[in-house]
């Protein structure tokens, strides 16, 4: 404690540069935190998919439906704990980019496959027993500072015609990454209004294991089950699928890791010439420090302690900024459902911020620990 | 009494023997000091003069530990320093020597208190102890009322004053000066005189100082020469080193 002056002094004798080295660290943690933003928000259902669920698609492509009738085969195989389904809509509010996911699901099971969405009892039981009825996530519904009990128009795509909604429920995630953009309605009214070519399908289904270890054999059950059928399937575990959804953007963590890397070693350039210039024009102080007493492993560590010092300032303040512009909410109408820094991402970035501080005050502070007196003095 | 002989009894405060020191430059070997002996008393003040290059401040660099002999041996108060590692260097450095120098060499962005109060960091004093010797030190040297400027705020003689204040805070076995009033003007140089005299009789310290100065040098107790690495008295112009009479 009582060297903190000495830290503190040398820290803020050039302001300007102290200022532009703290920011150099703020903007590449700054940017550091948004690709993790960006990461999350492409594999953050990845992250978060149950292990012990599997989905249920059309072996050609997820576009394609499959036939209502499957249910009931798929909840008979052995290991099955739970069977719900539900079909993509992809209607519009209002505008074309007031974009966010609308399922007709299953009113039965679905709460069973994912308990993961908290709604009050009272408003699942409205919702089940209103035909026209709806749920939204408590994203959606502060988005559009929807209340229960609205009205709710939503014009169909493919299925045209405009779908009038009775907000019944609004659901919350139980877990920070889980999805809470999501509008539901029952899949009954769904397959009540489609035109006749359309009835009787279902765009997925998602089963629930008794043992996520049966994953494998299950999902061979059912494709087995179903092989040489007009509808054939291809069942993968949730995890899987959703890893599958996120390949078709690129390989996002790959170039994310790519830009990182880029930003960090530049960092570390930046910051290592800037402790270089810092140590060397301090040549004459650092050999009078050591003249009148301070070891050489002082010296090290002294230059060190600022180094580190100057890097965790930066990086708190570029992860704090980030985390601030993460609560300002997903900037894209929806699109990126993930969109929040995740407490693992920002004790990464602290901990690269101290890696990447230290390895810039390493080479100046070996430096400095070598400096020889006379020569220092001799020089100033 | 100051013996450059080699002819000290054991209770010289510092004694050198055959010290010596090369330097390569080039591939080429450059005898800086040569068989040197030095036995100097407690509370005795010893001026070095000699041109540039004569080996001056390596010898003050020697006798402070900051820099190791190519051959013979100093002891100090007792301690051979000599063989001592960097590290035991460093605490006994601490603990035993006050340097001064030419261009002050105060950390600017510390105040004269700060930067008299560096030495007594590294020891075990409390805040308010260190704080009691720090004032001591500053009033010792007639800067009560600038303790809390900053380097650029004094004017030279007075950072020559934090310096001394610095280097006789934690109360040294001897204080080392290598041209402490070079770059200071006469009056300056002449109050920085007196300080050093000050504590020389008042306070009993041992100090040893290069000048180039030969008023400076002349209010030392002894004025030693050194030329070509060879110690000579002053007074009495004898080679008393390996080298023999001239």
């Amino acid at each position: 404690m009582k060297f903190l002056g000495l830290i503190r002094a040398n820290l803020f004798r050039k302001k300007i540069r102290f200022i532009l080295t703290i920011g150099s660290f703020a903007v590449a943690l700054f940017l550091f935190g948004i690709l993790a933003v960006v990461r999350v928000a492409f594999s953050g259902g990845v992250d978060i998919a149950g292990a012990d669920r599997l989905v249920v698609i059309n072996r050609t492509s997820i576009i394609q439906p499959l036939p209502f009738a499957y249910a009931n085969k798929i909840k008979r195989i052995p290991g099955v704990k739970e069977i719900t389904y539900a079909n993509w809509f992809g209607g519009v509010y209002q505008d074309e980019r007031n974009f966010f996911p609308q399922f007709a699901m299953d009113v039965d099971n679905w709460r069973k496959v994912y308990p993961e969405f908290a709604i009050p009892e009272e408003q699942w039981q409205n919702f089940v027993n209103d035909r026209q009825g709806a749920i939204a996530g408590a994203a959606t519904a502060k988005r559009f500072g929807w209340k229960v009990g609205d009205r709710i128009p939503i014009k169909g795509t493919f299925l045209g015609g405009v779908w009038e909604f009775n907000l019944d429920g609004i659901y919350h995630g139980t877990r920070q990454a889980d999805d809470e953009t999501q509008f539901w309605f029952q899949w009954k009214r769904y397959d009540e209004q489609v035109p006749a070519q359309y009835k009787g399908h279902v765009g997925w289904y998602t089963v629930k294991l008794e043992h996520p270890d049966d994953s494998l054999r299950i999902s061979k059950a059912i494709d087995g089950e179903f092989a040489n059928s007009p509808f054939e399937t291809h069942t993968d575990t949730e995890k899987a699928f959703a890893a599958g959804w996120v390949k078709q953007f690129g390989n996002i963590q790959s170039l994310i890791m790519w830009i990182g890397g880029v930003v960090f070693f530049t960092l570390l350039l930046v910051t290592g010439n800037t402790m270089a210039i810092a140590v060397r024009e301090r040549t004459g102080e650092l050999a009078v420090l050591k003249a009148v007493g301070y070891s050489d492993r002082f010296v090290l560590l002294f230059v060190l302690c600022e180094s580190l010092l100057i890097a965790v300032f930066g990086g708190a303040l570029g992860l704090g900024l980030a985390k601030l512009f993460t609560l300002g909410g997903d900037p894209t109408r929806g699109l990126l459902p993930f969109f929040f820094l995740p407490g693992k991402a920002i004790l990464a970035g602290l901990g690269v911020t101290l890696a990447v501080g230290a390895a810039s005050g390493l080479i100046p502070a070996i430096g400095a620990m070598r400096l020889r007196v006379v020569d220092a003095l001799r020089r100033v | 009494m100051v013996r450059v002989d080699g002819s000290g009894g054991p209770n010289s405060l510092i004694q050198a023997r055959g010290l010596g020191k090369n330097y390569s430059r080039g591939g080429e070997q450059i005898q800086v000091l040569q068989a040197l002996n030095l036995d100097v008393e407690e509370g005795e003040f010893i001026a070095f003069m000699g041109p540039s290059g004569s080996g001056k401040t390596t010898l003050l660099n020697l006798l402070g530990g900051l820099d190791v002999p190519s051959a013979g041996s100093i002891t100090v108060a007792g301690d051979e320093i000599t063989h001592m590692s960097r590290s035991r260097l460093t605490q006994w450095r601490a603990r035993h020597v006050g340097f001064v120098f030419q261009m002050y060499n105060l950390i600017p962005v510390l105040t004269a208190f700060q930067n008299v109060e560096l030495p007594l960091l590294l020891t075990n004093l409390s805040k308010a102890q260190r704080r009691k010797h720090v004032e001591t030190a500053l009033g010792v040297v007639g800067l009560s009322d600038r303790m809390h400027h900053f380097p650029r705020q004094l004017s030279g003689g007075q950072e020559q004053r934090v310096t001394i204040a610095r280097a006789i805070v934690s109360d040294p076995t001897f204080l080392l000066c290598d041209e402490p009033t070079g770059d200071l003007d006469r009056k300056s140089a002449d109050e920085i005189m007196e300080l050093i005299l000050r504590l020389v009789k008042e306070y009993k310290k041992t100090v040893l100082m290069v000048t180039h100065d030969p008023v400076v040098a002349a209010r030392a107790d002894t004025t030693l020469h050194l030329e070509k690495g060879v110690l000579v008295e002053a007074d009495r112009l004898q080679v008393v080193s390996s080298g023999g009479a001239r």
